[in-house]
């Protein structure tokens, strides 16, 4: 928590402690600690002057802002229809099989999350996956092994 | 009906030319640049088609000295990617648009609202930010641009739901009038712009307004990007001369077993192999440049269930008809493929489709009937259990 | 004319109004009702609910007419097929999102989605229900239910607690089909920053937020022989409780409501204002020794002094200020003083052992439903009030009891603990406090009665959001003489978000007052979360008046004059401050989280 409070006292001299502030303040905080814990809500609520509440129900309105507990690593899988259509079942199958989770799970240890989310703009090379920021397209059985396997080694 | 299509390479030609073109325009008055603007046809490429020169215009007629310019890069439609390739191929000819504007409207601030999903992307942009605040020392433009990610979700690429969330709030549309022109980020006027438009600036002084008007049809001037995906084997983005028929579109683009093309992304129009000959790309239609292409192994129940579900979940839900439309509609589907409703409940879906269309707070819940009608009419029979 | 005016077309009438009046504001000019869900005189304009849209001639969408601005020349149709068709399509949206079983909920027949539906006969049948069939009602709250299943999302409540009150324990989350209404992390409403003032249940259109009801418990003790139950009533119940039985606004029927309760079988009905007169002796000489320990002995105290009446302002300065505490009076509320009263004087004058007495409030307040069940709140040694009803929840017992209330005669309360002053009338409406404090130090201090005509002070009554009256005091009594010449500033806030602009003057040190008057909720206690439905700037004022009239109308006007007060510290409490008072009528307050 001493981590946390420090954390976004450090944001909140880099974005701001105007409203507008909020966003980017909550998403370097999902950035260094994966998702938006109760107190780094309540924390800058208070450095904001807003109440926890209005810091939550703008939080769950952005599919990136998570208020759950998420993994170092999230795989969010685009469901849209192209992606649909050229393999997006088979690639969430793959990736369950891998890392031993479901959709919406978090693997023990907290490692991976796994997720789906709307159109991630490569339409064109499906099915395709962002990795944290990192966008990994095309994606064959093979390619999504090779793929996690290396965030697992580095992680080891 | 004869079209044709014209393949050309204005967007992703050299970037950098634009400097050059750039300083041509901004000897011209703002006056002038403003007339040809209006005078070439642009419209914003985002989707909703606004008029670039009469968005500048009113936007520079407002008397606050504090303005702001905002490039749109929230790209959010399924089946749209061009501006990421602008962004990632020509990001310059963007920040020259962007200045165009400044100089035209006044503003000295800039913001590039970047879609989370595309954040990858910030070292680029900032390195081209950083040599563009350079750059334009020697164009006397005063401009501070600055990137704005977004966090996920759709509904922010409507230009008011994208100022409230940079204003820290839920990314709700607001109620309109008034239009962020006279009060947009943080109250004051605000020129929402599409990343291809402002690209498009360059393109429009660079040929002269009256040959930009010259290409295309009366309705759509000017050349487009078109994000093309789906069963096709020339996947990708295309930049085409607009006012080509569907069925030129699909010889060149299709597969071969073409069964219907989704036109301008989820919240545009399904055109059906019958229709190929009578539909023309960005007329009538809307201009964001997703086509979508489906051949004869597709289910149109899964397609149109796709995009509703979506829908259901992006809305931002604030507003009645969006909120409940969605669901009812989603779920209206599934009801009459598992054989619960009649098919007769289809007509009673596509009316709520149309209330929505007409009474809904923002685009996005106006343009749900665009494909669930044109999907529902054209493919009915894959629809009923 | 010094502003531009617009003409429009409604239907065909020409309406000229001001620029920037909604087409919903013209269209009333005009005697044309166009109906509404999320729109409240109240608050801002959301313009989220569709319900009233109108067509505008040359073009295709509707207008939501709450939140679009009359234009010159507007031709707009508000009643046309097209619109009729949508506006219908619209509630059955908003029906199909709806849990439906309207014949047992609270608000059956005061609900607006109910009427609307209703208006517009609405086939239920016409959509799927998309109900959420996971959702549960939220009873954690001493005071306050929430009901998801009957929320449409109007986000009315959202905007009270945020715009009224400044509190913002309610947020809209999540996005499409889970948009809703929630809490911080969706914690329960005993777990938040909810100061329980219950703004949100008097603004909701339906029942997602009602009172939590006690009133079987009520009943129950009242058909327990062993029981002793006692009602007592604030002021604001008897200038308001005529709107649940068809009385317009502002009619007072404390004689009918007397009699109402006695039939119903309470063993006592007496008068909160008893109570309050109490508060202000108390709360008088508190602000007198403040103002001593200041002036002549020169320590350190918390000055200026805060009331501490309305449970909802106590709760809220324990969360927001929690650091400023000190501010506020130590005395308890009139219905908590009421309630150790009963349970220690009452019972001893009476010979009934306190264990087996029932003290039951009626109030215009959800907050006093929590406060009753504060943990100091036992100084008696028993719960000091066992259950504070709602004036609803007294108009539906009253129902439920079968009694044509216009038809009753009038009676006077019980005796003891049923005489009371105008003084603590005026309690029930903004400023009162302040009046009916000044009324008795302006008298303690100079011998005289304050110089106001009729003893009004005017200053302090009305709906401004922030009032001051400053008072010079001369020719002190020898006592007060340290105040000799002084001129002091008062001051009177009502609703949290004016509390907060007092508070912040007091942290940072620029208050300009010794004495502030708060109270939670807009217009004071007959604006409370627990008055009849709706309440509207108009229905307050007509309850404020009636307060002024009944004020007027009773033949002791100072709280120090009531002859039930002087025998109570004769006979029991011995004087203001001592140690009885202390011990039953003063309490402590606790700091709380901001969440």
């Amino acid at each position: 928590m001493v981590g946390t409070k420090e954390l976004i006292k450090n944001l909140s001299v880099k974005h701001g402690i105007e409203r507008k502030s909020l966003l980017p303040i909550l998403q370097d905080i999902v950035e260094k600690e994966n998702f938006l814990s109760n107190d780094s809500m309540i924390e800058v609520a208070r450095i904001l002057d807003i109440s926890a509440a209005e810091v939550y129900g703008t939080a769950s309105f952005f599919s990136f802002l998570d208020t759950e507990a998420r993994g170092k690593y999230k795989i969010r899988v685009c469901k849209s229809i192209t992606c649909d259509m050229k393999g997006k079942n088979e690639t969430i199958k793959c990736i369950e099989n891998i890392l031993k989770i479901k959709v919406g799970e978090t693997s023990k240890g907290g490692r991976f999350s796994l997720l789906e989310t709307n159109c991630l703009g490569w339409c064109h090379k499906g099915p395709v996956m962002l990795v944290n920021d990192e966008v990994y397209t095309e994606l064959t059985p093979e390619k999504i092994r090779e793929t996690l396997s290396e965030y697992i080694r580095e992680e080891k | 009906m004869t079209t044709h299509i014209n393949k050309l390479g204005y967007i992703f030609s050299k970037d950098c030319e634009c400097d050059d073109i750039l300083k041509n325009t901004l000897a011209k008055t703002k006056d002038e640049v403003v007339s040809e603007l209006i005078k070439s046809g642009l419209r914003g490429r985002g989707g909703a088609g606004f008029p670039i020169g009469l968005k500048w215009k009113f936007t520079a007629s407002q008397p606050e000295e504090v303005k702001y310019i905002i490039c749109n890069a929230d790209e959010g439609e399924p089946g749209t990617f061009k501006d990421r390739e602008i962004l990632t191929q020509v990001p310059k000819k963007v920040l020259r648009g962007m200045a165009l504007c400044a100089y035209v409207t006044g503003a000295k601030k800039g913001f590039i609202y970047l879609r989370g999903e595309y954040k990858y992307l910030v070292p680029h942009l900032q390195k081209n930010i950083d040599e563009f605040h350079e750059d334009m020392k020697k164009f006397n433009i005063d401009l501070n641009v600055e990137i704005f990610l977004g966090s996920g979700a759709y509904v922010c690429g409507e230009e008011t739901a994208l100022i409230e969330s940079m204003e820290g709030k839920r990314g709700e549309p607001r109620n309109k009038p008034p239009y962020p022109n006279q009060f947009g980020y943080l109250g004051k006027p605000t020129v929402v712009n599409n990343v291809e438009t402002l690209a498009s600036t360059m393109i429009v002084f660079r040929l002269g307004a009256d040959v930009y008007n010259n290409l295309g049809t009366k309705d759509q001037q000017g050349s487009k990007l078109f994000s093309i995906s789906g069963d096709s084997p020339k996947e990708g983005v295309h930049e085409i001369e607009l006012g080509m028929s569907v069925a030129d579109f699909v010889n060149e683009f299709g597969d071969g077993d073409t069964k219907a093309v989704q036109v301008g992304g989820v919240s545009g129009f399904c055109v059906p192999r019958k229709n190929f000959n009578k539909e023309i790309i960005g007329e009538g239609n809307t201009t964001g440049g997703s086509t979508m292409i489906f051949n004869s192994s597709r289910s149109m129940y899964n397609v149109l269930h796709n995009f509703l579900d979506f829908f259901a979940e992006e809305s931002c839900g604030q507003c009645t008809p969006c909120r409940v439309g969605c669901q009812q509609l989603l779920k209206g589907i599934e009801a009459v493929k598992a054989g619960e409703k009649s098919p007769k409940y289809l007509d009673q879906l596509i009316k709520l489709s149309k209330t929505m269309q007409i009474t809904s707070k923002c685009g996005l819940g106006q343009s749900v009937t665009n494909s669930f009608t044109s999907i529902v009419n054209n493919f009915r029979e894959e629809m009923i259990y | 004319m010094s502003k531009n005016t617009i003409t429009l077309i409604i239907d065909g009438t020409k309406v000229t109004v001001e620029e920037g009046t909604s087409i919903l504001d013209a269209a009333k000019k005009v005697d044309i009702e166009i109906p509404t869900l999320c729109h409240h005189e109240d608050l801002c304009v959301a313009g989220n609910c569709r319900v009233c849209v109108v067509e505008e001639k040359g073009k295709n969408n509707l207008t939501a007419s709450c939140a679009a601005p009359a234009t010159e020349g507007m031709d707009i149709l508000t009643s046309s097929p097209k619109v009729r068709r949508a506006r219908k399509d619209i509630m059955a949206l908003l029906v199909s999102e709806h849990n439906t079983q309207c014949t047992t909920c609270y608000r059956n027949t005061n609900c607006e989605l109910q009427t609307l539906a209703s208006d517009y006969n609405v086939d239920n049948d016409i959509y799927l229900s998309v109900l959420k069939n996971n959702t549960t009602i939220d009873k954690s709250s001493w005071s306050i239910e929430k009901d998801d299943s009957k929320c449409i999302r109007c986000q009315r409540c959202v905007r009270t607690c945020a715009e009224i009150q400044h509190v913002n324990a309610l947020a809209v989350t999540h996005k499409g089909h889970e948009m809703k209404i929630s809490t911080f992390m969706d914690f329960p409403m005993n777990e938040i920053v909810c100061t329980n003032c219950g703004q949100c249940i008097i603004h909701c259109p339906t029942a997602a937020l009602t009172e939590r009801r006690y009133y079987d418990d009520i009943w129950e003790a009242i058909d327990d022989p062993t029981k002793h139950v006692v009602v007592n009533t604030a002021p604001s119940v008897r200038v308001a409780l005529g709107e649940m039985f068809d009385y317009e606004p502002g009619k007072i029927v404390t004689g009918k409501m007397v009699t109402a309760l006695k039939k119903m079988g309470f063993d006592s009905v007496l008068d909160t204002d008893f109570s309050a007169d109490l508060t202000i002796i108390e709360e008088a000489n508190e602000l007198l020794v403040r103002l001593k320990k200041a002036f002549v002995d020169k320590e350190e105290v918390a000055l200026p002094m805060i009331t501490s009446c309305s449970p909802g302002w106590v709760k809220f300065i324990e969360h927001m200020y929690p650091e400023h505490l000190g501010h506020l009076s130590t005395c308890k509320s009139p219905q908590q003083m009421f309630g150790s009263m009963v349970k220690t004087y009452y019972a001893e004058k009476k010979g009934i052992d306190p264990k087996d007495i029932v003290c039951v409030a009626g109030m215009p307040c959800a907050a006093k439903k929590y406060e009753a069940n504060r943990p100091e709140m036992r100084d008696s040694g028993f719960q000091d009030i066992d259950a504070g009803l709602t004036t609803r929840e007294l108009g539906h017992m009253i129902k439920q009891a079968g009694i044509k209330f216009q038809e009753l005669p009038e009676e006077n309360f019980d005796k003891i603990m049923g005489e009371s002053s105008g003084a603590a009338v005026v309690f029930g409406a903004t400023g009162g406090v302040m009046e009916a404090a000044l009324r008795t130090a302006y008298a303690v201090i100079t011998g005289r009665p304050v110089p106001f005509d009729n003893l009004n002070i005017t200053p302090v009554r009305g709906m401004e959001s922030i009032k001051e009256i400053t008072i010079k005091f001369e020719d002190c009594v020898p006592e007060y003489s340290f105040l000799e010449g002084i001129e002091a500033k008062f001051g009177i806030a009502h609703g949290l978000t004016n509390a907060r602009a007092i508070m912040d003057q007091i942290v940072e040190g620029k208050s300009p007052y010794v004495f502030i008057e708060i109270m939670a909720c807009p217009g004071g206690c007959i604006g409370g979360g627990g008055q009849p439905i709706p309440t509207t700037d108009e229905i307050r004022k007509k309850r404020i008046e009636a307060i002024y009239a009944e004020d007027m109308g009773k033949p002791i006007r100072m709280s120090h004059e009531n002859p039930e007060i002087k025998e109570i510290y004769e006979s029991f409490l011995k004087v203001p401050l001592g140690e009885k008072s202390h011990h039953l009528l003063h309490t402590k307050y606790r700091k709380r989280k901001r969440y």
